[in-house]
Protein backbone atom coordinates (compact mmCIF):
# COMPACT_ATOMS: atom_id res chain seq x y z
CA UNK A 1 0.00 0.00 0.00
CA UNK A 2 1.48 3.57 1.07
CA UNK A 3 4.80 3.57 2.14
CA UNK A 4 7.30 6.35 3.12
CA UNK A 5 10.88 6.10 3.62
CA UNK A 6 13.16 8.82 4.48
CA UNK A 7 10.70 11.75 4.90
CA UNK A 8 12.30 15.27 5.51
CA UNK A 9 10.49 18.33 5.81
CA UNK A 10 10.95 21.26 7.28
CA UNK A 11 8.53 24.82 7.66
CA UNK A 12 9.79 28.08 8.86
CA UNK A 13 13.65 27.03 9.13
CA UNK A 14 11.99 24.36 11.67
CA UNK A 15 12.61 20.64 11.18
CA UNK A 16 9.03 19.01 11.47
CA UNK A 17 10.38 15.43 10.66
CA UNK A 18 13.54 14.04 9.63
CA UNK A 19 14.22 10.08 8.71
CA UNK A 20 10.64 9.29 8.90
CA UNK A 21 9.28 5.69 7.25
CA UNK A 22 6.82 3.43 7.61
CA UNK A 23 4.90 1.22 5.40
CA UNK A 24 1.22 0.57 5.87
CA UNK A 25 -0.72 -2.71 4.92
CA UNK A 26 -4.34 -3.87 4.52
CA UNK A 27 -6.14 -3.47 7.17
CA UNK A 28 -3.52 -1.06 9.32
CA UNK A 29 -5.12 1.86 11.30
CA UNK A 30 -2.21 4.14 11.81
CA UNK A 31 -2.74 7.21 14.41
CA UNK A 32 -0.63 10.00 14.01
CA UNK A 33 0.07 11.59 17.33
CA UNK A 34 2.08 14.73 18.61
CA UNK A 35 1.09 18.42 19.99
CA UNK A 36 -0.10 21.30 18.33
CA UNK A 37 2.40 22.24 15.45
CA UNK A 38 4.13 19.41 15.48
CA UNK A 39 3.73 18.61 11.70
CA UNK A 40 0.38 15.82 11.49
CA UNK A 41 -1.86 18.18 8.95
CA UNK A 42 1.87 18.37 7.24
CA UNK A 43 2.34 14.90 7.16
CA UNK A 44 -1.12 14.06 6.19
CA UNK A 45 -1.17 16.95 3.11
CA UNK A 46 1.97 15.54 1.54
CA UNK A 47 0.76 11.90 2.18
CA UNK A 48 -2.41 12.88 0.17
CA UNK A 49 0.32 14.97 -2.43
CA UNK A 50 -1.73 17.90 -1.96
CA UNK A 51 2.14 19.18 -0.24
CA UNK A 52 5.17 18.85 -1.90
CA UNK A 53 7.32 20.94 -0.02
CA UNK A 54 9.66 17.54 1.69
CA UNK A 55 12.23 15.47 0.57
CA UNK A 56 12.13 11.57 0.57
CA UNK A 57 10.42 9.09 -1.27
CA UNK A 58 6.72 8.08 -0.99
CA UNK A 59 5.37 4.98 -2.93
CA UNK A 60 1.53 3.73 -3.83
CA UNK A 61 1.83 -0.19 -4.18
CA UNK A 62 5.24 0.02 -4.79
CA UNK A 63 5.67 2.63 -7.30
CA UNK A 64 6.79 6.41 -6.80
CA UNK A 65 3.45 8.44 -6.09
CA UNK A 66 3.47 11.15 -8.39
CA UNK A 67 4.00 8.47 -11.80
CA UNK A 68 0.63 6.59 -10.32
CA UNK A 69 -0.82 10.06 -8.63
CA UNK A 70 -4.40 8.99 -11.18
CA UNK A 71 -4.10 5.41 -9.37
CA UNK A 72 -3.78 6.87 -5.70
CA UNK A 73 -6.52 9.14 -5.80
CA UNK A 74 -8.73 6.44 -6.90
CA UNK A 75 -7.84 4.59 -3.98
CA UNK A 76 -7.45 7.19 -1.43
CA UNK A 77 -10.32 9.04 0.32
CA UNK A 78 -9.07 11.90 2.07
CA UNK A 79 -11.06 14.23 4.85
CA UNK A 80 -8.99 17.35 6.11
CA UNK A 81 -9.39 19.84 9.06
CA UNK A 82 -12.07 21.75 7.05
CA UNK A 83 -15.77 19.80 6.37
CA UNK A 84 -15.63 20.27 2.47
CA UNK A 85 -19.25 21.11 3.09
CA UNK A 86 -20.66 24.18 0.99
CA UNK A 87 -23.05 26.22 3.66
CA UNK A 88 -25.40 26.75 1.14
CA UNK A 89 -25.81 23.45 -0.20
CA UNK A 90 -28.21 20.87 1.62
CA UNK A 91 -26.26 17.60 2.56
CA UNK A 92 -27.91 15.84 0.01
CA UNK A 93 -26.48 18.11 -2.48
CA UNK A 94 -23.02 18.24 -1.16
CA UNK A 95 -22.90 14.35 -1.06
CA UNK A 96 -24.25 14.19 -4.90
CA UNK A 97 -21.68 16.49 -6.11
CA UNK A 98 -18.63 14.22 -3.85
CA UNK A 99 -20.33 11.21 -5.59
CA UNK A 100 -19.67 12.96 -9.00
CA UNK A 101 -16.65 14.36 -8.03
CA UNK A 102 -15.49 10.23 -7.16
CA UNK A 103 -17.19 8.97 -10.45
CA UNK A 104 -19.67 7.08 -7.94
CA UNK A 105 -22.98 6.16 -9.26
CA UNK A 106 -25.10 6.08 -5.76
CA UNK A 107 -27.53 8.78 -5.86
CA UNK A 108 -29.72 6.13 -3.99
CA UNK A 109 -27.56 5.58 -1.37
CA UNK A 110 -27.44 9.22 -0.12
CA UNK A 111 -30.03 9.01 1.84
CA UNK A 112 -28.96 5.91 3.78
CA UNK A 113 -25.93 7.43 4.28
CA UNK A 114 -27.09 9.97 5.97
CA UNK A 115 -29.08 8.14 8.20
CA UNK A 116 -26.44 6.33 9.19
CA UNK A 117 -24.81 9.39 10.44
CA UNK A 118 -27.99 10.40 12.34
CA UNK A 119 -29.12 13.21 9.80
CA UNK A 120 -32.40 11.54 8.93
CA UNK A 121 -34.83 14.51 8.22
CA UNK A 122 -32.12 16.89 7.81
CA UNK A 123 -31.24 16.07 4.17
CA UNK A 124 -32.70 19.28 2.11
CA UNK A 125 -32.08 21.67 5.04
CA UNK A 126 -28.97 24.00 3.94
CA UNK A 127 -25.94 23.58 5.79
CA UNK A 128 -25.54 26.61 7.71
CA UNK A 129 -28.75 25.57 9.39
CA UNK A 130 -27.09 22.43 10.83
CA UNK A 131 -24.61 22.23 13.85
CA UNK A 132 -21.15 21.81 13.62
CA UNK A 133 -21.49 18.17 14.91
CA UNK A 134 -23.82 17.81 12.43
CA UNK A 135 -21.68 19.87 9.52
CA UNK A 136 -18.80 17.39 10.70
CA UNK A 137 -21.66 14.01 10.17
CA UNK A 138 -22.54 15.29 6.81
CA UNK A 139 -18.57 15.48 5.76
CA UNK A 140 -17.99 12.09 7.55
CA UNK A 141 -21.17 10.27 5.69
CA UNK A 142 -18.77 10.84 2.52
CA UNK A 143 -17.26 7.82 4.51
CA UNK A 144 -20.12 5.62 3.88
CA UNK A 145 -20.35 6.39 0.02
CA UNK A 146 -16.49 6.29 -0.48
CA UNK A 147 -15.45 3.13 -2.43
CA UNK A 148 -11.76 3.61 -1.71
CA UNK A 149 -9.35 1.53 0.26
CA UNK A 150 -6.97 4.02 2.26
CA UNK A 151 -8.52 6.86 4.44
CA UNK A 152 -6.61 9.50 5.39
CA UNK A 153 -8.51 11.32 7.77
CA UNK A 154 -7.27 14.71 10.10
CA UNK A 155 -9.07 15.21 13.32
CA UNK A 156 -12.32 13.19 12.10
CA UNK A 157 -13.69 13.21 15.76
CA UNK A 158 -13.69 16.86 15.91
CA UNK A 159 -17.41 18.32 17.26
CA UNK A 160 -19.04 14.86 17.69
CA UNK A 161 -20.72 13.63 20.48
CA UNK A 162 -19.68 10.79 22.83
CA UNK A 163 -22.09 8.24 20.70
CA UNK A 164 -20.76 9.30 17.96
CA UNK A 165 -17.24 9.44 18.37
CA UNK A 166 -17.68 5.76 19.25
CA UNK A 167 -19.61 5.02 16.73
CA UNK A 168 -17.02 6.77 14.64
CA UNK A 169 -14.57 4.17 15.92
CA UNK A 170 -16.43 1.31 15.14
CA UNK A 171 -16.86 2.10 11.91
CA UNK A 172 -12.81 3.03 10.89
CA UNK A 173 -12.62 -0.15 12.44
CA UNK A 174 -14.94 -2.07 10.55
CA UNK A 175 -13.34 -0.51 7.57
CA UNK A 176 -9.94 -2.02 8.67
CA UNK A 177 -11.22 -5.52 9.59
CA UNK A 178 -13.00 -5.26 5.87
CA UNK A 179 -9.01 -4.94 4.33
CA UNK A 180 -8.98 -0.82 4.44
CA UNK A 181 -6.49 1.12 5.84
CA UNK A 182 -6.96 4.08 8.00
CA UNK A 183 -4.05 6.95 8.64
CA UNK A 184 -6.14 9.28 11.08
CA UNK A 185 -4.50 11.82 13.39
CA UNK A 186 -6.65 12.79 16.76
CA UNK A 187 -5.86 14.34 20.43
CA UNK A 188 -8.65 11.61 21.84
CA UNK A 189 -7.21 8.21 23.01
CA UNK A 190 -9.00 5.58 20.72
CA UNK A 191 -10.56 3.19 22.16
CA UNK A 192 -10.15 0.02 19.65
CA UNK A 193 -10.12 -3.22 19.70
CA UNK A 194 -7.68 -4.04 17.07
CA UNK A 195 -4.14 -2.86 17.22
CA UNK A 196 -3.33 0.99 16.42
CA UNK A 197 0.36 1.80 15.00
CA UNK A 198 1.27 5.09 15.98
CA UNK A 199 3.74 7.27 14.38
CA UNK A 200 4.64 9.90 17.44
CA UNK A 201 6.34 13.06 15.65
CA UNK A 202 6.93 14.65 19.14
CA UNK A 203 9.48 11.36 19.76
CA UNK A 204 10.69 11.98 16.23
CA UNK A 205 11.06 15.78 16.95
CA UNK A 206 13.41 14.80 20.20
CA UNK A 207 15.44 13.00 18.08
CA UNK A 208 16.31 15.85 15.70
CA UNK A 209 17.34 17.81 18.36
CA UNK A 210 19.27 15.54 19.57
CA UNK B 1 -19.40 13.47 -18.78
CA UNK B 2 -21.85 13.47 -15.86
CA UNK B 3 -18.75 15.52 -13.16
CA UNK B 4 -19.06 18.75 -15.72
CA UNK B 5 -23.07 18.46 -15.46
CA UNK B 6 -22.71 17.90 -11.60
CA UNK B 7 -20.11 20.59 -11.35
CA UNK B 8 -22.53 23.12 -13.52
CA UNK B 9 -25.03 22.25 -11.45
CA UNK B 10 -23.71 22.37 -7.63
CA UNK B 11 -22.06 25.97 -9.09
CA UNK B 12 -25.79 27.21 -10.33
CA UNK B 13 -26.91 26.39 -7.50
CA UNK B 14 -24.47 28.03 -4.86
CA UNK B 15 -25.37 30.97 -7.11
CA UNK B 16 -28.93 31.17 -6.69
CA UNK B 17 -28.82 30.88 -2.90
CA UNK B 18 -26.79 33.48 -2.42
CA UNK B 19 -27.83 35.91 -5.23
CA UNK B 20 -25.76 38.57 -3.78
CA UNK B 21 -22.73 37.23 -5.64
CA UNK B 22 -24.75 37.19 -8.72
CA UNK B 23 -26.30 40.43 -8.04
CA UNK B 24 -23.80 43.00 -7.16
CA UNK B 25 -20.94 43.12 -10.21
CA UNK B 26 -24.38 43.85 -12.28
CA UNK B 27 -25.65 46.37 -10.06
CA UNK B 28 -21.62 47.56 -10.11
CA UNK B 29 -22.00 47.54 -14.14
CA UNK B 30 -25.42 49.70 -14.49
CA UNK B 31 -23.83 52.22 -12.10
CA UNK B 32 -20.38 52.88 -13.14
CA UNK B 33 -22.27 53.12 -16.79
CA UNK B 34 -24.67 55.41 -15.56
CA UNK B 35 -22.39 57.76 -13.93
CA UNK B 36 -20.45 58.25 -17.41
CA UNK B 37 -23.62 60.22 -18.73
CA UNK B 38 -23.29 62.09 -15.55
CA UNK B 39 -19.67 63.01 -15.55
CA UNK B 40 -19.33 64.30 -19.32
CA UNK B 41 -22.14 65.77 -20.17
CA UNK B 42 -25.52 64.48 -21.52
CA UNK B 43 -24.19 65.33 -25.44
CA UNK B 44 -25.94 62.65 -27.56
CA UNK B 45 -22.88 63.19 -30.61
CA UNK B 46 -20.15 62.29 -27.67
CA UNK B 47 -21.93 59.59 -25.77
CA UNK B 48 -22.00 57.82 -28.84
CA UNK B 49 -18.45 58.14 -29.53
CA UNK B 50 -17.34 56.87 -26.13
CA UNK B 51 -20.25 54.26 -25.48
CA UNK B 52 -18.77 50.64 -26.77
CA UNK B 53 -15.31 51.79 -25.00
CA UNK B 54 -17.29 52.87 -21.72
CA UNK B 55 -19.61 49.61 -21.97
CA UNK B 56 -15.97 47.45 -22.54
CA UNK B 57 -14.04 48.56 -19.76
CA UNK B 58 -16.57 48.41 -17.10
CA UNK B 59 -17.83 45.25 -18.15
CA UNK B 60 -14.24 44.43 -17.94
CA UNK B 61 -14.19 45.47 -14.30
CA UNK B 62 -17.33 43.62 -13.49
CA UNK B 63 -16.03 40.37 -14.69
CA UNK B 64 -12.94 41.33 -12.19
CA UNK B 65 -14.98 42.03 -9.65
CA UNK B 66 -16.73 39.36 -9.59
CA UNK B 67 -14.18 36.87 -9.76
CA UNK B 68 -13.97 36.48 -6.24
CA UNK B 69 -16.72 34.15 -5.56
CA UNK B 70 -15.82 31.84 -7.95
CA UNK B 71 -12.92 29.76 -5.54
CA UNK B 72 -13.08 31.43 -1.99
CA UNK B 73 -15.35 29.31 -0.96
CA UNK B 74 -14.15 26.40 -1.98
CA UNK B 75 -10.68 27.47 -0.76
CA UNK B 76 -12.08 28.26 3.29
CA UNK B 77 -14.30 24.91 3.49
CA UNK B 78 -12.01 22.29 2.21
CA UNK B 79 -13.89 21.49 -1.04
CA UNK B 80 -10.84 22.53 -3.46
CA UNK B 81 -8.64 20.33 -1.46
CA UNK B 82 -11.10 17.97 -2.59
CA UNK B 83 -11.27 18.89 -6.05
CA UNK B 84 -7.81 18.68 -6.44
CA UNK B 85 -7.64 14.94 -5.32
CA UNK B 86 -10.41 14.02 -7.63
CA UNK B 87 -9.89 10.86 -9.25
CA UNK B 88 -12.51 12.52 -12.07
CA UNK B 89 -10.63 14.59 -15.36
CA UNK B 90 -9.93 18.44 -13.82
CA UNK B 91 -9.70 20.40 -16.78
CA UNK B 92 -13.18 19.45 -17.32
CA UNK B 93 -14.12 20.04 -13.63
CA UNK B 94 -12.41 23.41 -13.69
CA UNK B 95 -13.94 23.76 -16.89
CA UNK B 96 -17.48 23.59 -15.88
CA UNK B 97 -16.78 25.17 -12.87
CA UNK B 98 -15.40 28.48 -14.91
CA UNK B 99 -18.51 28.29 -17.22
CA UNK B 100 -20.76 28.22 -14.75
CA UNK B 101 -19.54 31.61 -12.97
CA UNK B 102 -19.47 32.98 -16.54
CA UNK B 103 -23.26 32.02 -16.84
CA UNK B 104 -24.03 33.82 -13.85
CA UNK B 105 -21.52 36.71 -13.97
CA UNK B 106 -21.01 37.33 -17.39
CA UNK B 107 -23.81 36.19 -19.70
CA UNK B 108 -26.09 38.55 -17.36
CA UNK B 109 -23.47 41.65 -18.91
CA UNK B 110 -23.77 40.80 -22.46
CA UNK B 111 -27.95 40.70 -21.57
CA UNK B 112 -28.19 44.14 -19.91
CA UNK B 113 -25.38 45.57 -22.36
CA UNK B 114 -28.35 46.84 -24.86
CA UNK B 115 -29.76 48.62 -22.46
CA UNK B 116 -26.95 50.93 -21.30
CA UNK B 117 -26.06 51.32 -25.12
CA UNK B 118 -29.28 52.83 -25.49
CA UNK B 119 -28.73 55.09 -22.55
CA UNK B 120 -25.24 56.20 -24.27
CA UNK B 121 -26.70 56.65 -28.13
CA UNK B 122 -24.78 53.94 -29.34
CA UNK B 123 -25.87 53.94 -33.19
CA UNK B 124 -27.93 51.00 -33.85
CA UNK B 125 -25.41 49.53 -36.40
CA UNK B 126 -23.48 49.00 -33.80
CA UNK B 127 -25.68 47.24 -31.12
CA UNK B 128 -24.62 44.12 -33.03
CA UNK B 129 -21.07 43.79 -33.25
CA UNK B 130 -20.95 45.34 -29.30
CA UNK B 131 -23.17 42.28 -28.13
CA UNK B 132 -20.83 40.08 -30.47
CA UNK B 133 -18.09 41.32 -29.04
CA UNK B 134 -18.91 40.98 -25.20
CA UNK B 135 -20.61 37.51 -26.09
CA UNK B 136 -17.42 35.79 -27.31
CA UNK B 137 -15.09 38.30 -25.20
CA UNK B 138 -16.47 37.73 -21.66
CA UNK B 139 -15.58 34.11 -21.56
CA UNK B 140 -12.30 35.00 -22.44
CA UNK B 141 -12.33 37.74 -19.48
CA UNK B 142 -13.43 35.19 -16.73
CA UNK B 143 -11.46 32.03 -17.90
CA UNK B 144 -7.86 34.53 -17.44
CA UNK B 145 -9.75 36.26 -14.74
CA UNK B 146 -9.79 32.75 -13.15
CA UNK B 147 -6.34 31.77 -13.61
CA UNK B 148 -5.45 35.50 -11.61
CA UNK B 149 -8.08 34.59 -9.10
CA UNK B 150 -6.78 30.48 -8.64
CA UNK B 151 -3.48 32.57 -8.06
CA UNK B 152 -4.32 34.56 -5.25
CA UNK B 153 -7.07 32.60 -3.56
CA UNK B 154 -4.78 31.49 -0.62
CA UNK B 155 -4.02 35.33 0.22
CA UNK B 156 -6.27 37.25 2.64
CA UNK B 157 -6.67 40.51 0.88
CA UNK B 158 -6.52 39.83 -2.70
CA UNK B 159 -8.14 42.01 -4.61
CA UNK B 160 -5.90 44.70 -5.84
CA UNK B 161 -3.33 42.02 -6.30
CA UNK B 162 -5.93 40.41 -8.40
CA UNK B 163 -6.44 43.39 -10.59
CA UNK B 164 -2.98 44.02 -11.51
CA UNK B 165 -2.16 40.47 -12.04
CA UNK B 166 -4.97 40.56 -14.74
CA UNK B 167 -5.72 43.88 -15.93
CA UNK B 168 -2.95 44.10 -18.25
CA UNK B 169 -4.20 40.37 -19.70
CA UNK B 170 -7.16 42.21 -20.51
CA UNK B 171 -5.82 44.66 -22.93
CA UNK B 172 -5.94 42.45 -26.21
CA UNK B 173 -10.09 41.41 -25.36
CA UNK B 174 -10.54 45.30 -24.86
CA UNK B 175 -8.71 46.26 -28.01
CA UNK B 176 -10.31 44.18 -30.56
CA UNK B 177 -13.66 44.42 -28.69
CA UNK B 178 -13.77 48.08 -28.94
CA UNK B 179 -12.08 47.38 -32.62
CA UNK B 180 -15.11 45.62 -33.19
CA UNK B 181 -17.59 48.30 -32.86
CA UNK B 182 -14.99 51.09 -34.31
CA UNK B 183 -14.98 49.14 -37.79
CA UNK B 184 -19.00 48.70 -37.72
CA UNK B 185 -19.16 52.60 -37.21
CA UNK B 186 -16.87 53.02 -39.87
CA UNK B 187 -18.58 50.73 -41.79
CA UNK B 188 -15.96 48.11 -42.38
CA UNK B 189 -16.60 44.89 -42.12
CA UNK B 190 -16.16 42.93 -38.53
CA UNK B 191 -15.85 39.14 -39.78
CA UNK B 192 -11.78 39.61 -39.61
CA UNK B 193 -11.93 40.97 -35.85
CA UNK B 194 -14.60 38.22 -34.89
CA UNK B 195 -12.70 35.47 -36.29
CA UNK B 196 -9.77 36.75 -33.86
CA UNK B 197 -11.73 37.30 -30.76
CA UNK B 198 -13.20 33.54 -31.19
CA UNK B 199 -9.61 32.03 -31.94
CA UNK B 200 -8.47 33.81 -28.75
CA UNK B 201 -11.42 31.94 -26.95
CA UNK B 202 -10.54 28.58 -28.27
CA UNK B 203 -6.93 29.26 -26.84
CA UNK B 204 -8.71 31.03 -23.60
CA UNK B 205 -10.99 27.49 -23.71
CA UNK B 206 -8.01 25.05 -24.61
CA UNK B 207 -5.07 26.54 -22.09
CA UNK B 208 -6.53 28.32 -18.85
CA UNK B 209 -7.51 25.68 -17.37
CA UNK B 210 -4.31 23.70 -17.13
CA UNK B 211 -2.95 27.17 -16.08
CA UNK B 212 -6.05 27.35 -13.80
CA UNK B 213 -5.12 23.75 -11.62
CA UNK B 214 -1.57 24.55 -11.90
CA UNK B 215 -2.13 27.93 -9.92
CA UNK B 216 -4.70 26.13 -7.40
CA UNK B 217 -2.22 23.51 -6.97
CA UNK B 218 0.30 25.62 -5.58
CA UNK B 219 -2.41 27.98 -3.85
CA UNK B 220 -3.58 24.74 -1.43
CA UNK B 221 0.20 23.88 -1.31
Amino acid sequence: MLGVKDLYCERDDRVLFRNLGFETAAGDIWQIQGSNGSGKTTLLRILCGLNDEYQGEIHWNGQALHKVRADFHRQLFYLGHAPAINKTLTPRENLRWFCASRGLDKTDEIKQALNSFKLYGYDDLPCYQLSAGQQRRVSLARLKLSAAPLWIVDEPFTALDKAGVAELEAFLESHADNGGTVILTTHHSLNMKSPVKTIDLDALATQVAA
Amino acid sequence: MSIVIATLRRELLIAFRSPGDMINPLMFFVIAVTLFPLGVGSDKAFLSEIASGVIWVTALLAVMLSMDSLFRSDYEDGSLEQLLLSPQPIYFIILAKVAGHWLISGLPLVILAPVLASMLALPQQSLLPLLAGLMLGTPILTLLGAIGMALTVGLSRSGLLLAVLILPLYIPVLVFGTGLVDSAQGGMGISGLLALLGAMLVLAVCLAPLAIVAALRISVN
